[in-house]
């Protein structure tokens, strides 16, 4: 999972190929160990930058779930997810029988991480354009 | 005693989709963000599709579509294929908080509800990490972990974890248990640093910490326990000396106090430790006189 080394390094894995990079917001609701400034501040400039996207509640919630949206999730190509520490991510996945490819997954970290860090690496690889243009 | 309700599992939720894709007004960046954090804190998906950049395909889960459509697009509509079920809302000239209101409507009238706010509690394990050694599942009282029918330990009765317990992930000696909504690392799923491995390494053996097993502990503390409380039975003395008991226990593994009052009775844990007895007699015995013909044991049989 190339994300795990994109969070600890902070770098991103880099746009691959087309650049056309699914995104999933985690926005941990149900306990508070993301920083709220930071979920609130990746939340507002994905909702800025006009790019489409996916978000969910709580990452954990839909493992406990098992919910059949992390199969969507894992198993449609490249994806960058805004959540918590990669090597969770990955066994959450897991533990819901979503198992996360090998490549073309970024996690990117909401607990370590900042928003200003984050932000360009999801929208990294994703042409801007105006919405409906 | 206490009972758990088990999470409802492979049930697929309604999927919120902000529309602003042709046929339809966008919505300002603010509302978009008003609408997004609002609807995630009462816990739905949402996505926001405008062909600009690609979101989950259709999962056959329920979608409620909300937009400010123009007058060409059939909204306030119901849809029912066999791939999904579609429920449109043209929210065009509405607040956000009455656009909000009308999702909650929408996805009721599809049958799905959030959950009730709870904090998904439970452990993960690191398979990278895992040597299938079963000391969670020996140490854990709640019956949370079992075997699967490969002989690989699992997590199956998540619900009956107790919130706020890390203590299987602190007894484990590879570090590969995670609780992702725990405050430190490397329980919370960061990076295992080689101090923390040298750290479960110089860890004082769980069975030290009282002084030997720590069933026979529990019984042998119940059992002074008795004599003493024979002329003068009381509850509230017993309840008082056990916590004083588990103390150090949970001194050094982090248990909350409620964990610790809601322990499983030491008749429980004897009954327990009786019936993992006969289990493992039974499979000696088949093993000896089939000669490991027989079928490997299926989840019942080991999960103790």
């Amino acid at each position: 999972m190339s994300g795990t080394n994109a969070s600890k390094n902070g770098q991103s894995g880099g746009a691959r190929g087309s650049g056309s990079q699914r995104i999933v917001y985690c926005n941990c609701s149900y306990a508070k160990v993301v920083p709220l400034e930071t979920k609130s501040e990746v939340l507002s400039k994905l909702c800025a930058s006009g790019v489409a996207f996916d978000s969910v509640a709580d990452l954990c919630e839909m493992s406990a779930r098992k919910d059949p949206a992390l199969k969507r999730i894992a198993g449609s190509g490249d994806v960058k997810i805004a959540a918590c520490f990669p090597r969770a991510v990955k066994w959450l996945f897991h533990a819901a029988g979503a198992p996360l490819p090998e490549t073309g997954v970024d996690v990117l970290n909401m607990r370590e991480q900042s928003a200003e860090e984050i932000v360009p690496l999801l929208l990294n690889g994703t042409t801007i354009k105006e919405p409906n243009a | 005693m206490t009972t758990t309700l088990k999470t409802p599992t492979n049930v697929q939720r309604c999927r919120v989709v902000l529309y602003e894709g042709s046929g339809s007004d966008v919505f300002s960046p603010d509302d978009r963000f008003t609408l997004f954090s609002s609807l995630l804190e009462k816990g739905h998906s949402v996505t926001l599709a405008n062909g600009n950049g690609e979101v989950g395909s259709g999962d056959g889960s329920p979608l409620v579509v909300v937009g400010r459509f123009n007058e060409d697009f059939p909204s306030d509509s119901l849809q029912t294929s066999d791939d999904a079920t579609i429920c449109v809302q043209n929210v065009c000239g509405l607040a956000t908080d009455k656009i909000i209101e009308t999702v909650e409507t929408a996805v009721e009238s599809l049958g799905d509800a959030p959950p009730k706010k709870w904090k998904p509690w439970f452990p993960v394990i690191d398979f990278d990490r895992c040597t299938n050694c079963m000391q969670c599942l020996s140490f854990c009282l709640f019956d949370v972990y079992a075997v699967d029918k490969k002989e690989q330990i699992t997590v199956q009765n998540q619900e009956k974890c107790k919130t706020d317990c890390p203590a299987c992930s602190r007894v484990c000696p590879e570090v590969a248990i995670l609780f992702p909504k725990y405050g430190k690392g490397p329980i919370n799923g960061d990076v295992v640093r080689e101090s923390d491995i040298q750290r479960e390494a110089m860890k004082v053996d769980i069975s030290a910490l009282l002084g030997g097993d720590i069933y026979a502990s529990l019984r042998e503390r119940q059992s002074d326990a008795r004599k003493r409380f024979s002329t003068e039975r009381d509850e509230s003395r017993a309840l008082i000396e056990r916590k004083r008991c588990l103390k150090k226990l949970q001194g050094d593994l982090d248990i909350p106090d409620e964990v610790l009052m809601s322990l499983p009775s030491v008749g429980d844990i004897q009954e327990r430790a009786d019936r993992a007895k006969a289990k493992m007699e039974k499979r000696l015995a088949r093993s000896q006189t089939v000669k490991d013909n027989a079928p490997p044991p299926s989840t019942e049989e080991w999960g103790i």
